[in-house]
């Protein structure tokens, strides 16, 4: 698989049949073809992951973990090989570790609820960043509010690029956990993490990587990293939605309370006591999401087909492309410039809202996100009340890019 | 560009849009409210003044937020202004039937027809918070309510 102008060196495949994989994107949008530069918020799925899905429930579809029938055996041996799929992809020890979730959201909620009740006290701190997720902040706060902890924020400069100084000045004998984007959902940014686990295991913290955007860009090694959680959802990682993983290490969960209780979580049940079952079930209460799982190791098969290392080159190939045709545009101004950043274009039109700029583009095709991407704190940081994001998938090429920079004529066109 | 997008942002939109009336903040309001609407971030806050007789003497705003939201707003203190506390509400409701496209019922009267600007939100769905959280806020400062959101 190379393209023509491919070279020696950097892995690549052919973005065109890529694209024919893809059913959503021979399709149209206000009768015009579809232009999705939006995957950083959910990506499209390839119609190995529909047909993985469609295939499970039409032929293969039972309860997990209980029936003594073929099927459910099937089942069950499908749901939990996804297990193994993403202990690979991201390079864990044991399967054991691989928790699923609905979402990275959930993820994070988990070890909020059950590491974080369980080990943290008051007057410990958690430190977090300012280009934070809602989901990496509003848990904290819940535990905050309830428990006494403290919540340290380190800051990004102008560029938004995590201030190490800051950071290193922020850690302290009391600080129990570092959690912060490996990736910055709204900027970009790839945040140094190896330097940032290191400086906080130096001081005895624990540390949440939340790799929701990363994990589709990036190759994961938790064990290189050394992290002690992992958190991303499946639907981004061109996976159903409704599936999301923690990875922890066996030691850390094991010492973990459940977080839900019900069935498939536990040993034995009577009246007077009940016992847990053993990783990775005692944090996966009730019918877990079985399909979705499935489509998420179809995903995952996919993604590693093509490669990340091939991925990434062409995304970022993608992404300068971008950067030179949007900067040339009167007015627009990136919001995120750090050097080391992936995949997401953020921008704003100094003669018009991006709520207006995307209902604009909309009608040419062209999706994108529009307001603070549940960011709202980077948002006043970064001085902007929203931002306009084009974020590239492994699909997108240098016409989606041109479709978009003429659809912004139009913005022009109107409002300049 | 499609009839519809010229629709929604008429010139006049876009002009109340850049040069929004009656932005400031009043000091010598007797009611305000805050405006939210959390899925895309708006933000607003609209001042009244009402006399002794529920009348509005004064009505202003300051906020961020889209051209539709900005002019909605701008359009919005322009009107009010010298009506009652009743009368500010049926125009309100009236203005939503017009947002949503089931303006059946509620026709306009000579004084309010320049809002029919704004009726080309209906063909936008998710636009027509934007052009009536400015509405909502004001019928909240009248009820004395300091806040509104719109989810």
């Amino acid at each position: 698989m190379t393209s023509q102008d491919a070279t020696d060196v950097v892995p690549s495949y052919d973005v065109d049949a890529v694209r024919s994989d893809f059913p959503i994107l021979s399709t149209t949008m206000h009768d015009k073809p579809l232009v999705f530069l939006d995957s950083a918020a959910s990506a499209q799925k390839p119609r190995q992951v529909i047909d993985a899905v469609s295939s499970a429930y039409e032929s293969e579809y039972a309860n997990v973990h209980r029936g003594l029938y073929k099927i459910s055996e099937t089942a069950t041996a499908n749901y939990e090989g996804t297990r193994e799929t993403i202990r690979k992809y991201i390079n864990a020890e044991r399967t054991s570790e691989i928790i699923f979730t609905r979402n990275a959201t959930e993820s994070i909620n988990l070890v909020a609820y059950s590491f974080g009740r369980e080990f943290l006290e008051e007057g410990d701190e958690v430190v977090i960043t300012e280009l934070e997720h809602h989901a990496n902040i509003v848990p904290w706060q819940i535990l905050r509010d309830e428990k006494g902890v403290v919540l340290r924020v380190a800051p990004v400069n102008d560029d938004g690029e995590l201030i190490m100084s800051d950071f290193e000045e922020i850690l302290g004998p009391n600080t129990k956990l570092v959690t912060v984007s490996h990736m910055s959902n709204v900027m970009g940014t790839v945040l140094p993490v190896e330097e940032l686990i290191q400086r906080a295991h130096a001081v005895g913290a624990k540390v949440l990587l939340h790799g929701c955007q990363s994990v589709t860009h990036i190759p994961v090694d938790v064990q290189a990293l050394g992290c002690d959680f992992y958190v991303f959802s499946g639907h981004k990682l061109y996976g159903p939605s409704g599936i999301g993983v923690l990875y922890g290490r066996e030691e850390l969960l094991d010492s973990m309370p459940p977080f839900m209780g019900g069935g498939d979580m536990i040993s034995s049940v009577t009246f007077a006591k009940s016992t847990w079952a053993n990783l990775p079930h005692k944090f996966e209460a009730g019918t877990p999401a079985i399909v979705q799982a499935i489509g998420l190791g179809a995903a995952i098969d996919y993604v590693t087909d093509l490669g990340l290392e091939a991925i990434g080159a062409h995304e970022a190939e993608l992404l300068n492309y971008a950067t030179q045709k949007l900067s040339s545009f009167d007015g627009l101004k990136i919001i995120g410039t750090a050097p080391n950043k992936a995949s997401v274009l953020s921008f704003t039109l100094d003669f018009a809202h991006p709520h207006d700029i995307a209902t604009i583009i909309d009608r040419a095709g062209v999706a994108v996100r529009a307001g603070h991407h549940c960011a709202q704190p980077l948002m006043d940081r970064m001085d902007v009340p929203a931002t306009v994001r084009a974020s590239i998938g492994l699909y997108n090429n240098r016409s989606d890019i041109d479709a978009l920079a003429a659809a912004l004529a139009d913005v022009q066109e109107l409002f300049g | 560009m499609s009839d519809d997008l010229r629709e929604l942002y008429q010139e006049v939109i876009l002009e109340h849009g850049k040069n929004p009336r009656n932005f400031y903040a009043s000091e010598d309001a007797t009611n305000e409210a805050r405006g939210n609407n959390p899925l895309c971030g708006d933000q607003l806050v609209i001042y009244l003044k009402l006399d002794d007789d529920g009348r509005v003497a004064n009505a202003s705003f300051l906020g961020k937020g889209c051209a539709i939201s900005m002019a909605s707003a701008s359009m919005m203190t322009e009107i009010v202004k010298g009506r009652t506390r009743n009368e500010a509400e049926s125009i309100f409701e009236a203005f939503h039937g017009i947002c949503t496209g089931e303006e059946a019922g509620h026709k306009l009267s000579d004084d309010l027809e320049k809002l029919q600007v704004l009726s080309g939100v209906s063909a936008f769905p998710t636009r027509v918070k934007c052009a009536t959280l400015p509405w909502h806020t004001m019928v909240a400062a009248l009820h004395g309510k300091d806040e509104i959101s719109t989810e």
